[in-house]
């Protein structure tokens, strides 16, 4: 019976490799050469196996048969671990006693001595543990690689030329070598290779590599524009202004790339355990296999000493960490990769660690939860219809150059026929008069109204009040403040909904505008009036309060806030494109300004730290197990060799789990 | 005085010997392998010729790994 199934399992390890060996020779495979070798190497040694195996036994008989059974097992066992024993020689010599491929080494040829000493001739056992784990190995080669070129091509936004015209003709030059202020040229389609600004065409911009956000940005003459970007529709024509290596798509890369050298607690706890792990199997494994047998000598019973010798080789070949080691830096960088690819930038592996464990969130408001500009927010008891108020407000507006003139102008987003406005007075600290359309048009705060004596309905609402009147005749007032950006509110309440245990708004505003602010938004505490070192202080005090194991992350927009980024246990910097001072004080940089990505990144570090977790305590226990089976004597060879390669091809499948983020 | 190199491995706990083997090398004072990136960063002590300690990280990280190539 065992007999069928261990010829059924030969049998899909060569339909697998004889399939596999068809798929490399597509190029998408990606299958390099070592590979398509290994391959091989597997499927000849199997096919080998398994008609030794099929071969009838009256061919062994006798001793010559005997002798021709061993070589013929012994070649197999060439073919497929050669390589294996070479290695192990040359550990030998560098004493690197226990590489994995020593111990590999002795666990089969001890088992094929074993069999000889048994006279069992039953060698199937040592090539099948070689030749599984070859097969673990070849997996994990090519499962790395994959995901490596896949994860690598999410963050490739690393342009290859510049256009630049050179002796009246355009050239393909490496961008590294375009000198600032060279004239670039970027075609439909082509990634903006250097930042710049316009100096020609119209086109827009897709910079959904750099920031995840799809909808296109329009651009034309005089516009700043960042590198790493794709040029969708027209011809641009752009200016340098930075080197290649000082440019935003070259500080990106050296981030994402470089990430995941920062390595988090888990990794480190790995590479320790994996460096204790190894020898402590194979102490074991020494103890196993002498200990018991002595012991029973001295209490006179039969030692069964090729029993233990047996569970001893057992554990060695649970002895590679291989699976444990391999799948956590692969979640590591599975989840750096997921989160670029949604235009957030996490700097490094132990960020991405930190960010799991956050329970506290500090918001700078302006430009964080706010657009930081100011806009007309509603307009209130208008006589007129809202559209003609807000075109007189325009036109007497129209030659001033303060931010509230030019919000209003900017709301109205129209042509303004500048004839129709005469006698423009403008009042300092109260507002303008002017004639418009013969009419005699006020547009001022609460002063204007009173000196005028036009009486005016006061405004409850949060932020600038202009008043307009018409022959002073009061026609309503508009409200211009700082607006909270759309997505703001449900930020907050999905930062509460996946754990987020205290929401903070820090603010230099006043009080009643935070409050109004920090209400809408459903923050938990508001701090107001704040210069900005108060601000760092206020960070200190809620780390001191909180629970040590609780994170306390900041989310600032970069701007006079570096201080604080960098005293929070995680500090995110947010629209932050081509703003060099967040993106160095920051540990996480969203490239757009949409809060909600906070939330996103949170839940890409929990499913990844998760995962982390789950591949930890499923690999450990997996080994455990099989070593207290082992020694117990259950399992054997074969049950070692399907655990050990088994959990880690698991392990590996989980760890690029962390790659889909779509629900998140 | 950092530098990053390029390099080649096979698996990731040799990867991590490899780290092993380069921090134990004279000269270096902190290095860093990257599996996932095949990069080794590398940071040298104060005035070390910077070429003589890489030669001898390559060849301390050839007797643990003997497949494992840095691209100096």
């Amino acid at each position: 019976m065992t007999e069928y199934i261990i010829n059924g399992l030969f049998i899909i390890v060569i339909l697998m490799a004889l399939g596999l060996l068809v798929y490399s020779r597509n190029p998408q495979s990606n299958m390099t050469n070592k590979q398509r070798k290994m391959l091989l190497r597997i499927l000849v040694a199997t096919i080998f196996l398994l008609v030794i195996e099929l071969l009838p036994s009256s061919l062994f008989e006798g001793r010559l048969g005997y002798l021709f059974n061993l070589t013929l097992y012994l070649i197999d066992y060439l073919i497929i671990g050669y390589d294996i024993l070479l290695k192990a020689l040359k550990g030998i010599k560098n004493k690197q006693v226990l590489d994995e491929c020593f111990l590999m080494t002795l666990a089969t040829l001890g088992a094929i001595a074993l069999a000889l000493y048994e006279r069992s001739s039953d060698y199937t056992e040592a090539i099948a543990v070689m030749l599984f784990y070859q097969i673990g190995e070849w997996f994990q080669s090519y499962a790395v690689g994959k995901s490596r070129r896949n994860i690598s091509d999410l963050m490739d936004i690393r342009p290859d030329f510049a256009n630049v015209e050179i002796d009246g003709k355009l050239q393909k030059v490496d961008p590294d070598e375009v000198a600032i202020g060279t004239i670039i040229t970027v075609k439909p389609g082509e990634k903006v290779p250097l930042d710049g600004i316009v100096c020609e065409g119209e086109s827009s911009l897709d910079t959904s590599a750099l920031t995840g956000e799809s909808v296109p940005r329009d651009i034309k003459a005089g516009d700043d524009i960042i590198s790493g970007s794709i040029n969708m529709s027209g011809l641009l024509k752009i200016k340098t202004t930075k080197e290649f290596g000082e440019s935003t798509v070259s500080k990106i890369l050296d981030l994402v790339e470089n990430a995941s050298s920062r390595k988090s607690r888990s990794e480190n706890f790995i590479s320790k355990f994996a460096r204790i792990y190894t020898p402590a199997v194979c102490i074991s494994a020494l103890a196993l296999a002498f200990l018991p047998p002595l012991i029973s000598l001295l209490f006179n019973i039969d030692p069964r000493w090729h029993d233990w010798l047996y569970r001893a080789l057992t554990f060695l070949v649970i002895s590679c960490p291989c699976a444990l080691v391999i799948s956590i830096p692969l979640s590591f960088f599975a989840g750096i990769g997921a989160a670029s690819k949604e235009g957030i930038l996490v700097k490094g592996s132990n960020f991405l660690e930190t960010l799991s464990k956050t329970k506290i969130v500090v918001f700078d408001k302006t430009g964080t939860l706010t657009k930081g500009s100011f806009e007309v927010s509603c307009i209130h008891h208008s006589k007129l219809e809202d559209e003609k108020l807000l075109e007189y407000a325009a036109l007497a507006e129209s030659s001033s150059t303060h931010p509230i003139a030019q919000s209003i102008i900017k709301a109205y987003n129209k042509p303004l026929d500048l004839n129709r406005v005469k006698d423009v007075k403008e009042i300092s600290g109260n507002g303008i008069t002017a004639t418009i359309d013969n009419k005699e048009v006020a547009i001022g705060n609460d002063k204007l109204m009173k000196n005028l004596n036009i009486e005016y309905i006061p405004c409850h609402s949060i932020g600038t009040i202009i008043h307009i009147a018409i022959d002073k005749n009061y026609m309503g007032h508009i409200v211009i403040s700082d607006v909270i950006k759309p997505n703001a509110q449900k930020a907050i309440a999905s930062l509460k909904k996946i754990g987020i245990q205290k929401t903070v708004m820090l603010t230099g505003d006043t009080q009643k505008v935070a409050e109004s602010v920090g209400e809408k938004l459903g923050i938990d505490s508001i701090y107001s009036e704040l210069l900005p070192n108060d601000k760092v202080d206020k960070v200190e005090d809620l780390i001191k309060s909180k629970d040590s194991k609780a994170m306390l992350a900041f989310v600032g927009d970069g701007i006079n806030d570096a201080p604080v980024l960098s005293r929070a246990d995680i500090g995110i910097a947010m629209g932050a494109m081509g703003s060099d001072a967040a993106i160095e004080a920051a540990d996480v940089v969203l490239m757009d300004d949409d809060p909600l990505k906070i939330s996103k990144a949170i839940n890409i570090s929990k499913k990844c730290l998760r995962i982390v977790y789950q591949n930890i305590v499923f690999a450990i226990g997996v080994k455990l197990l099989c070593l207290l089976l082992g020694a117990l004597g259950i399992a054997n060879m074969w049950l070692a060799i399907f655990a050990d390669v088994g959990v880690m091809v698991i392990a590996v499948i989980n760890a690029i789990r962390t790659l889909f983020t779509k629900n998140l | 005085m950092k530098k990053t190199y390029k390099i080649e491995v096979d698996c990731a706990n040799c990867a991590n010997k490899m780290e092993e083997a380069a921090k134990k090398t004279p000269g270096v004072k902190d290095a860093v392998v990257n599996f996932m990136t095949l990069k080794m960063n590398v940071e040298f002590e104060d005035g070390q010729d910077i070429k003589e300690v890489m030669a001898n990280v390559r060849n301390n990280c050839k007797k643990v790994e003997d497949e494992c190539e840095i691209y100096l």
